[in-house]
């Protein structure tokens, strides 16, 4: 992007820097190791404060920058979520006081906001993020300081760590899923088409070996960078290549260039049909009827017809500053609030190593409005349905096909045989 | 054939977007030497405009025609505000105003964001757009075919308002001579004021543009902004010919980098190309005296 644009951005993230740094540098030590389970395995000593009847939770996403357009709805059904549990008792009796901080779209800001929230605030665990730079410097943070994040979206996958737990899916349950329909449907021929980041790339690698698998060829693919809308020239590069599918896994508003260009240029649902992995109910709005038709794969829809289903949707509903419709990620973030409450529960404590030990002894479940999801104790990561929903005229998604099963969670898709150590160890270290 | 003319016809495309982003531009910093980081933001608010107007004249194929003076008037009038209460301090400090101007950025970006739905808001495109012109074998979606007669009607409104016109006349006299103008009589505050709610509705006409390319969303001014300050310095500060000739290249370079790379790499080929081309020229393709800069 704009270089002269990023430089004044640092600027402004320095000043907030230096503001934050004063700020961990006055509250510091003031309080210290009251944990009342007093695990002390820890590297670093936890300083949550269990003595109160409130338990503090950080909430971390980006409130302003570009990616704001995505994560407000993650940090506003967050909310809802604690208020719900309050209103019902808390956890473990104590209610949940939670702390918000802004990532304001920067990574490093992510990672210091991490430090605030664990050091400074004191918080038991930490809710949010979205795009998988944020998770990245999320990660190396919570590491050191033993703490915990919840990360609620669908992501690349390849990654574990005891100090995250993933309630979005991972490729095997998301991409995979999608790869299974349109060999169901009898695709012969597919274009990727993706934004230039490694969510895209990650997957599409994996795409092109399970392609190669079903014998499915494909045709082209192309890439563009995230903050550009302007599609048009690589549409005609897709136009001409004529495949039986478009396999779209570009992110944020650059989605809305595509379907545009794709419209434009005549291609259709009928005749070539897109399959999305990042337009949901939330942004299919903004396209207006230009994508009315095409597919997406999610494990949930708002139009799934689930015991828990319509109260969750009744609630968002009602929420204030609601966006009125419910999607997947928001779903993911709001199952992250109660898997964590499940755990505290079932370990009878905040401290992060009893809950890692109590995701380990039994499966924690979650009756979550996509259906009960069951935790994995050791990969942090979710069983959760497959679903592929096609587009109708009120940018709802009918269900036209569905996994048999729910989908045990594979990061590194260790279980399937196409895809071969030495890839997966070069993907996981380009991830890195 | 096909080969070369679906990129050759969307760059120029490509190019007449960029173009229009850049023209008011070519006013507000080429004339006036103002770094208006907002531009982009103008640019925005004449997306929502577009969005708003929409709400209002349902009928998408009307929608648009009326949208374009509406966005215009809108997107002038914010820059009308910020001259009338920011810029008019900071005339002779330039990076000053590139500072103050990223912070009204991010304000309008950030009300955006409190205002319209986070994802964005639909701009319905007219039914008279859909559909494609065969051109030696290429399906050219009618859309690009609008922004360039978009952009070619207010290339040829600006200069003929600017050469024609006694405001234009007196823009150019401000610009040649502030102190000489203001002697003869011309009011050049009044000037200034006038040239900047210019340039900002010229942005708010390419975000209608925009509207119809990509997504409406807070975000959607900052793809331009940079683009938009190259082409003007690639052309040529202060001279309109310039600006028109540097975005048609840079946008047929876009594209054909995108056919025969990546849309990534693209990116990073055509703007490599405008810096060599500024390190070689610094003072862009054609050259005029003007109080600041050149």
């Amino acid at each position: 992007m704009s270089s002269t644009r990023k430089r004044m951005r640092a600027l402004v993230a320095l000043g907030a820097i230096g503001t934050t740094m004063t700020l961990v540098l006055a509250g510091c030590g003031a309080r210290a190791g009251d944990d009342a389970a007093g695990a002390g395995s820890s590297a670093a000593a936890s300083c949550v404060d269990t003595s109160g009847d409130t338990i503090k939770l950080g909430f971390l996403n980006s409130l302003t920058g570009g990616m704001a357009i995505s994560e407000k709805t993650v940090s506003d059904v967050l909310h809802m979520a604690a208020d719900e549990i309050n209103a019902d008792g808390g956890i473990l009796d104590k209610k949940i006081e939670y702390v918000q901080e802004d990532g304001a779209t920067d990574w490093p800001t992510f990672a210091e906001k991490t430090e605030k929230l664990l050091t400074q605030d004191c918080v038991a665990a930490i809710f949010g993020g979205w795009t998988s730079s944020s998770r990245k410097a999320v990660k190396p943070v919570v590491e050191k300081f033993n703490g915990l994040f919840f990360y609620p979206v669908q992501y690349e996958g390849l990654e574990s760590s005891p100090n995250i737990y993933y309630t979005g899916a991972t490729t095997n349950q998301q991409i995979i899923p999608a790869m299974d329909f349109l060999a169901a449907e009898g695709v012969k021929t597919l274009f990727l088409a993706g934004s230039d980041y490694v969510f895209p790339r990650t997957a599409n690698a994996i795409i092109k070996l399970y392609a190669a698998k079903l014998g499915i060829k494909i045709v082209g693919e192309e890439y563009v960078p995230l903050d550009k809308d302007d599609w048009t020239s690589q549409v005609a590069k897709i136009a001409a290549a004529k495949p039986d599918f478009i396999f779209n896994t570009i992110n944020g508003s650059s989605n809305v260039g595509f379907i545009k260009a794709y419209y434009d240029a005549g291609l259709t649902p009928a005749k070539t049909p897109i399959i999305s992995v990042s337009i949901a109910e939330e942004e299919a709005p903004a396209m207006g009827h230009e994508v009315t038709g095409n597919y997406a794969s999610w494990n949930y829809f708002q139009s799934l017809k689930t015991d828990t289903n319509p109260e969750f949707i009744k609630n968002w509903k009602a929420y204030p500053n609601s966006s009125g419709v419910t999607s997947d990620p928001m779903e993911a973030a709001y199952i992250s609030l109660y898997l964590y409450k499940a755990l505290v529960e079932a370990a009878g404590s905040f401290d992060v190593d009893a809950v890692n030990a109590a995701a380990k002894a039994k499966p924690i479940t979650f009756d979550a409005p996509e259906g009960k999801v069951t935790l994995d104790g050791e990969n942090h990561h979710i069983s959760k349905p497959g679903h592929i929903g096609r587009i109708n005229a009120d940018n709802q998604f009918d269900i036209v096909w569905a996994s048999d099963k729910f989908i045990e969670p594979d990061p590194y898709l260790e279980g399937y045989d196409w895809f071969p150590a030495d890839i997966r160890k070069q993907l996981t270290d380009a991830a890195g | 054939m096909d080969g070369l003319i679906a990129p050759l016809l969307n760059g120029s495309a490509q190019g007449a977007l960029l173009l229009l982003a850049a023209l008011g531009l070519s006013l507000t910093f080429g004339q006036m030497g103002v770094i208006n980081m907002a531009h982009g933001e103008f640019l925005m608010i004449g997306a929502f405009s577009a969005y708003l107007v929409q709400q209002v004249i349902t009928a998408s194929g009307l929608s648009i025609p009326v949208a374009l003076p509406v966005a215009f008037v809108v997107a002038g009038l914010f820059g009308l505000l910020l001259e009338v209460t920011i810029i008019r301090w900071m005339y002779r400090r330039p990076l000053d105003t590139l500072l103050v101007t990223v912070g009204v950025g991010l304000i309008l970006q950030q009300a955006a964001l409190q205002i319209f739905p986070s994802q964005g808001v639909p701009v319905e495109k007219p039914r008279w757009l859909d559909g494609q012109l065969t051109i030696l074998g290429y399906s050219w979606p009618m859309r690009q075919l609008f922004t360039i007669l978009l952009a070619t009607v207010c290339v040829a409104a600006l200069s003929a308002w600017l050469k024609y016109t006694s405001f234009g006349r007196r823009i150019r006299a401000t610009v040649h001579n502030r102190d000489l103008a203001e002697t003869t009589g011309i009011s050049t505050r009044g000037i200034d004021r006038l040239t900047f709610f210019v340039g900002s509705g010229l942005a708010g006409v390419a975000g209608v543009a925009a509207s119809l390319i990509g997504g409406t969303n807070s975000q959607m001014g900052a793809q331009y902004i940079i683009p938009a300050f190259l082409v003007v310095a690639a052309g040529g500060i202060g001279q309109l010919k310039g600006t028109v000739i540097a975005a048609w290249a840079v946008g047929v370079a876009l594209a054909f980098f995108a056919y025969w790379t990546t849309g990534s790499l693209a990116q990073v080929l055509a703007f490599i190309l405008v810096i060599v081309f500024l390190q070689l020229r610094p003072q862009g393709l054609f050259t005029v005296r003007t109080r600041s800069l050149a």
